[in-house]
């Protein structure tokens, strides 16, 4: 049946017609998993409870009146906090924990009647475009155009490939600078950031508290409007959680974006850009004029700040959020040697656990808040920052409902191919995306097209603060005309 | 500004990672280009701009001062490396 490759609003709808119980789609998913270790995208696997919640998930839509996500199967992401099952954000440093509790998101998810199937590969702490920092080793592309293994990108590496394999119905990711969006079109799928304060970081492992924020991604747009629904709402554990009600998605995919004003942002025109990213960006500007919306042309003076104010505030937050692991209270602890006092058990301690792009965004973090650096680099990324967000809100005033822009400065590269570029290269993969998170936005990455080599590439549009039904509903018409279909060939 | 190795070895030590005096160089050589990356900020004129503060402007939750939780000791242990007679155990901090 491959009910494993079906997508969540098809499921939903086979599992109330009973054409297939849960179980039978979970079991699908987990003989998928199964046959996929290859693309290390799920790093630990949790059948036995998978099967007790299809089989609760039965029960329940037996009964009438389940949620939508009843008896899904989804992967998580391994950043997400869940009870009694290791959740280590990819580190050794987390080697062995399990928490004694369950993150919002996920208890969201399971009170909706949601399946988890296992938890994800990702890179380190969410750091990296590549998900080549991670302790589980490389999550590999699905995509393959050569005898080389591609990226499915980072952080959200293991969730993308899950979700383009093939393995899932849907995967939460979370997205500090790109790393929903990245991935997503890496792979062909669909990937939405939701505004920050829209789904609660509570029992997510912190990377940059004022930038990360979770989010669905899945195998179309009107799964992501549904997926999201059950993810949002406000939570009083997370006190940047906002109160709002949280909007039916998926009631806002009218597909009529009549007299919509879309704003293409000159500054995303960079220099070296690919021309099949350019003319995709062309193109998908076209179908959505063709859809009745009016193309304007806007600038976004500030963009070229961007990523070297969040690589200032991301790794600040970063330093600050990771200090907790210091040998203590959960995770690794390094063997010490006689004398060693407790400064050495943490020095250790971090030196052993953590990776190297770790250390190195905690110790630049370090830099730029230490004394006399403070204000030359910390107060002057968060002035920035505040520049960032001005333009969008000038652009929105003037009228824009939404910006289109490319997800990503290319398709997905060769797993090994940035090993000798310096850390910086590997931050330009999120030059299109940062911004977004800089400003608080929502933004969506959908598949629109095939490159010449025959890997998929991404559009990317940013919406209005917590108008995600709005945005949605953007991307709902770029899909339809972009017809994306292609799947990656089963090579693994 | 540039990073060398003395500020290397200053910044590693704030972080608490123990770094090998042989990494020393390469460490700093990758903090100096990121940190050069940073510096393009200074182009920007920030004259009369407060730095941003949340995202959103919304106050924060008040909540009443008042515990919670508690008597989840064996919980809160649970996942210590080295946890004994109800305590987090560590090196000796005190000469």
């Amino acid at each position: 049946m491959n009910a494993n490759t079906w997508t969540i609003a098809a499921a939903r709808d086979a599992l109330r017609k009973g054409e297939i119980s849960a179980v039978d789609l979970t079991m699908s998913c987990l003989t998928a998993i199964d046959a996929a270790d290859t693309l290390g995208a799920f790093v630990h696997k949790t059948p036995d409870i998978a099967l007790d919640q299809a089989r609760a998930a039965d029960a329940r839509l037996k009964a009438g009146a389940a949620p939508d996500l009843c008896g899904i199967p989804l992967g998580i992401k391994d950043l997400f906090c869940t009870k009694g099952v290791p959740s280590q954000a990819a580190s050794n440093i987390l080697r062995g924990f399990r928490p004694e509790y369950e993150s919002t998101v996920t208890t969201r998810l399971f009170d909706a009647g949601a399946v988890m199937l296992g938890k994800l590969n990702m890179d380190e702490f969410a750091m990296g475009s590549s998900n080549e920092t991670s302790c589980y080793g490389n999550a590999v592309n699905p995509w393959k155009v050569d005898d080389r293994k591609l990226t499915p990108g980072g952080s959200s590496g293991g969730s993308a490939a899950a979700v383009a394999a093939d393995l899932c119905l849907g995967a939460t990711g979370t997205d500090t600078g790109g790393s929903i969006r990245q991935p997503a079109a890496f792979t062909g799928i669909v990937g939405i950031k939701p505004t920050y304060g829209r789904v609660s970081r509570w029992g997510v492992v912190a990377f940059a508290s004022s930038l990360d924020q979770a989010g669905p991604m899945t195998k179309s747009v009107r799964d992501a409007a549904i997926f999201l629904a059950a993810m949002s709402g406000h939570d009083p554990k997370d006190s940047t959680s906002a109160d709002l009600a949280v909007p039916d998605f998926e009631a806002a995919l009218t597909g009529d974006i009549r007299g919509k004003k879309i704003g293409i942002p000159k500054e995303y025109r960079m220099d070296g850009m690919p021309a099949e990213i350019e003319t995709l960006w062309h193109n998908g500007a076209e179908m959505l004029r063709d859809a009745g919306a009016e193309i304007v042309d806007i600038s976004l003076p500030h963009t070229k700040y961007a990523l070297p104010a969040y690589y200032v505030i991301a790794p600040a937050e970063a330093s600050s959020n990771l200090a907790r692991y210091d040998g203590v209270r959960y995770g690794h602890r390094a063997t010490l040697s006689a004398g060693d006092g407790i400064t050495e058990m943490y020095e250790k301690t971090r030196a052993e656990g953590f990776g190297p792009e770790v250390q190195r965004r905690i110790m630049v973090g370090t830099y730029v808040l230490s004394a006399g650096f403070y204000d030359a680099y910390y107060n002057r990324a968060r002035k920035v920052r505040a520049l960032i967000k001005r333009d969008f809100e000038l652009a929105f005033a003037n009228g824009v409902d939404a910006i289109l822009t490319p997800a990503t400065p290319s398709s997905a590269f060769g797993l090994g191919e940035m090993a000798s570029a310096d850390p910086v290269e590997m931050y330009l993969n999120d030059v299109f995306t940062v911004t977004v998170n800089l400003a608080g936005l929502p933004g969506v990455s959908v598949p629109v097209g095939l490159d010449a080599k025959g890997l998929p590439m991404g559009l990317q549009l940013i919406g209005r603060p917590w108008e995600e039904g709005d945005l949605l509903n953007h991307a709902y018409v770029l899909e339809r005309a972009a017809g994306f279909v292609a799947k990656p060939g089963k090579w693994w | 500004m540039s990073i060398d190795i003395e500020t290397a070895r200053r910044v590693a030590k704030l972080a608490r990672i123990r770094v090998e005096e042989a990494d020393l160089p390469k460490l700093a050589g990758q903090l100096n280009d990121i940190v050069t990356f940073m510096e393009q900020l200074n182009e920007v004129d920030v004259t009369g701009i407060e730095p941003m503060t949340s995202v959103t402007p919304m106050r924060l939750k008040r909540r009443a001062d008042v515990v919670t939780d508690g008597n989840i000791q064996s919980q809160i242990l649970k996942n210590a490396p080295d946890a004994r007679e109800g305590f987090f155990a560590v090196p000796k901090v005190v000469e």
